[in-house]
């Protein structure tokens, strides 16, 4: 809070207020309003200049009113915790990638760690937003894991014969990647965009012979069913 | 949008949408409009993180994109609407004591959502309810339809705009971007669907209902393949109806206090004959909260509710509460004396306040110095001098509400900056603690005994208990707090709006 520095009527004091109009070096401790008018009567003492921020707790003279408790209150509060938790578990949550991790882990094939292709969690309705929202996502044929846009680094979690393999369709593809984005963008290849947009999950997982969702280490035990959770989370 | 207002949006981004979400947004909200590229270019971040981000924010309404010439999108935020992510509880509360539960879900997944079609909400709050229903009892459609049909009708809820079905003469190329559009006469047309179905109960087993594997992610639902009878015609939660209606209930309940007093000392009971009741009405008029004003005298008076005065009013007792709880009774008496006066020179405020003139001059600084009064000069004489000057303590009500309410939204910040501390603090102690709540769950299920559970109880500590209980019992406190200062910001809002208006 800024402090009301008023000076001292000390002349030996330094005058912490620059004064204004014809005040300059015409003395010190000038002031542009008659002290005694706000109350200083003349030789009054006046408290110390302060030398320093104001303290980060300082003492409360006041104790706070309480809080309003009831079953409103209470009501409300639960609800805000129950929104808090449930709105990091819906798509629109955004978690930045996961950074890689200094060796490779077993379980790291099986873990879902968002989205495969950087694309979208959710379906918004591509009617109502601008084209160049949208992103544009290739998709191989069968075996291989979605082709990524040129740009994007290989994950390094696959092995040699993966990368040789993957670049030789890349290549492939790439050819047809870039004539097909010379073209103009036609209704119907839009609409099969679309179409092959629709995520799905079976073709798109990593290397491992087992499905992957009857995979469970144990992280997220009970965490599912946020929606009717009687406890507040935090 | 002062700093204040920026860091409280930065938080509530982040805490509902995540890093990079908040990251653009906040980006918009210092900035103003930009397009695509340079958002990313600014931000430093990928292009696809941006249009995710986009998505999202454009999704929820803080974010509306425009076409420039050239084909260029813009996109800007809605500074005010981030900020009203804090009432969200309160939005919801009000739509369960309208509408009950079924208008609380419907509310609150508008809410989750952003926007949606009437058919999936009603689909989503049935399941929802059914979840919650005894075994074998399910929600129909039908009486969740109901419900929004009238919260539509109340205008609590609104159509979104929508993109115009154009004539296809136009063969050029697809614009880079929809211009949307709505009508004021559509925003609250209901369309004609006949939504037939019960909610469905998530089955523990495998297989949901359409018997697919549960493999498939929830948000991928077989029915897409099924035409959805009101594609397009989205929903939002309206939330300048749900402010109107949180005014009247402050100036509802304002009043009734007042009339609390009043009523005590008149006769009680349910027959208030006429002129009894125009003896209230004089009394509300006549009184000093001028809330009730009389606007001529057909039909045997017309009586008016003075909204601005009512909003100046509720305005006027949170500066006055503020000023008691933070300086002291007597401070607050001098405040409120300066108030009624208007204007006061030192002396007259010792004089009237009866308090003497070092307690009194101290008070005046101390409120002076956190801008809750002002200093107004009156010059005698021309040149101002200040020997013949009168300087008068006053109170401005409106520049006092803009300072307080500026305070309000750092209050909320450090709470919220306080709550994710602590949260973060014992961030090991709580994994820990929902991990063994979800084993005890878990063995529940599969029937374990008593001497297991204990063991697995005894995971936590004595003391680790006591830190946990510690946690809970603060992280409450400052979410109760969040809430608490919230209303008082709507209240300052409010004030601060009317006045504007009037402008």
């Amino acid at each position: 809070m800024p402090v009301f520095l008023i000076g001292s009527l000390n002349t030996q004091a330094p005058s912490t207020m620059a004064s204004r109009g014809g005040g300059r070096g015409r003395g010190r401790g000038q002031l542009t309003f008659n002290m005694e008018a706000v109350g200083i009567g003349k030789g009054d003492a006046l408290p110390p200049p302060t030398l320093q921020p104001s303290p980060l707790f300082p003492p409360l003279e006041f104790r706070p009113v309480p809080l309003p408790s009831g079953e409103e209150g209470e009501y409300v509060l639960a609800l805000k915790q129950e929104l808090r938790g449930a709105m990091r578990q819906l798509p629109y949550f955004i978690r930045p990638a996961v950074p890689k991790r200094d060796v490779e882990r077993y379980s790291d094939k099986y873990q879902m760690s968002g989205p495969m292709d950087n694309a979208i969690d959710w379906n918004p309705d591509w009617r109502r937003l601008p084209r160049e929202l949208k992103i544009r996502v290739r998709k191989l044929q069968k075996e291989r894991t979605t082709i990524l846009l040129p740009k994007r680094p290989p994950k390094t979690t696959e092995d040699k014969e993966e990368t040789i393999q993957k670049l030789e369709t890349l290549e492939k593809k790439e050819e047809e990647v870039t004539s097909e984005e010379d073209e103009e963008k036609e209704e119907e290849e839009e609409k099969e965009e679309e179409e092959e947009e629709e995520y799905d999950e079976e073709e798109h997982e990593e290397e491992t012979d087992y499905i992957m969702s009857y995979f469970d280490n144990g992280e997220d035990f009970g965490g599912d069913s946020d929606d009717n959770m009687d406890e507040a989370i935090y | 949008m002062t700093q204040a207002e920026i860091k409280l949006c930065s938080l509530l981004l982040q805490e509902h949408f995540g890093e990079i979400v908040e990251k653009i947004g906040v980006h918009l909200i210092r900035t103003g409009s930009q397009p695509l590229r340079v958002i990313a270019h600014d931000t430093g971040t990928s292009l696809d993180q941006v249009k995710k981000a986009l998505c999202v924010l454009i999704q929820h309404n803080l974010v509306i994109y425009q076409v420039h010439k050239r084909g260029v999108v813009e996109y800007e935020a809605q500074c005010s609407r981030v900020l009203h992510m804090l009432r969200y509880p309160r939005y919801i509360y009000t739509a369960k004591t309208l509408y009950s539960d079924t208008g609380e879900l419907i509310v609150e997944e508008l809410l989750l959502n952003g926007k949606m079609t009437m058919s999936a909400v009603v689909k989503k709050v049935a399941d929802r309810l059914t979840e919650t229903m005894e075994d074998g009892k399910t929600m129909d459609y039908a009486e969740v339809s109901n419900t929004f049909v009238r919260l539509a009708d109340t205008h609590f809820v609104q159509r979104c705009p929508f993109v115009p079905a154009t004539e296809n003469s136009d063969p050029g190329p697809p614009p880079p971007a929809p211009t949307l559009v709505i009508n004021e006469k559509d925003m609250y047309l209901v369309p004609k669907l006949s939504l037939i179905g019960k909610g469905k109960r998530r089955r523990s087993s495998d297989e949901d209902a359409t018997g697919e594997p549960k493999a498939k992610r929830p948000k991928h639902i077989a029915d897409n393949k099924e035409p959805i009878p009101d594609d397009g015609i989205y929903w939002q939660a309206n939330l300048d109806r749900f402010h109107q209606h949180f005014r009247d209930q402050g100036i509802v309940s304002a009043v009734a206090n007042r009339m609390d007093q009043i009523f005590r000392s008149l006769p009680v009971g349910y027959n208030i004959s006429k002129q009894v009741l125009d003896q209230y009405l004089t009394l509300l008029a006549d009184d000093p909260l001028e809330f009730v004003g009389k606007s001529g005298d057909s039909g045997g008076g017309m009586y008016v509710i003075n909204l601005h005065k009512a909003l100046g009013s509720l305005a006027t007792a949170t500066l006055e509460s503020v000023v008691q709880e933070r300086f002291g009774s007597r401070c607050a008496r001098i405040f409120r004396l300066v108030l009624q006066k208007k204007h006061l020179e030192q002396k007259q405020v010792e004089d009237f306040a009866m308090i003497p003139a070092k307690e009194a001059k101290d008070m005046l600084y101390k409120m002076l110095s956190e801008n809750f009064i002002s200093l107004q000069e009156i010059p005698k004489t021309p040149d101002h001098a200040p020997s013949r000057t009168f300087y008068l303590y006053t109170v401005n009500i409106l520049s006092a509400a803009r300072m307080l309410l500026h305070r309000c939204y750092k209050s909320i910040a450090n709470l919220i900056e306080r709550r994710q501390f602590e949260t973060k603090e014992n961030k090991r102690l709580l994994e820990k603690s929902q991990r063994v709540e979800a084993i005890i769950a878990s063995m529940q299920a599969t029937g374990a005994e008593e001497a297991q559970l204990q063991e697995i109880e005894e995971m936590i500590t004595a003391p680790e208990r006591q830190q946990l209980e510690t946690l809970k019992r603060n992280v409450n406190k400052l979410d109760a707090s969040e809430i608490q200062v919230d209303e008082t910001i709507f209240l300052l809002e409010s004030y601060i709006e009317s006045t504007m208006k009037r402008q």
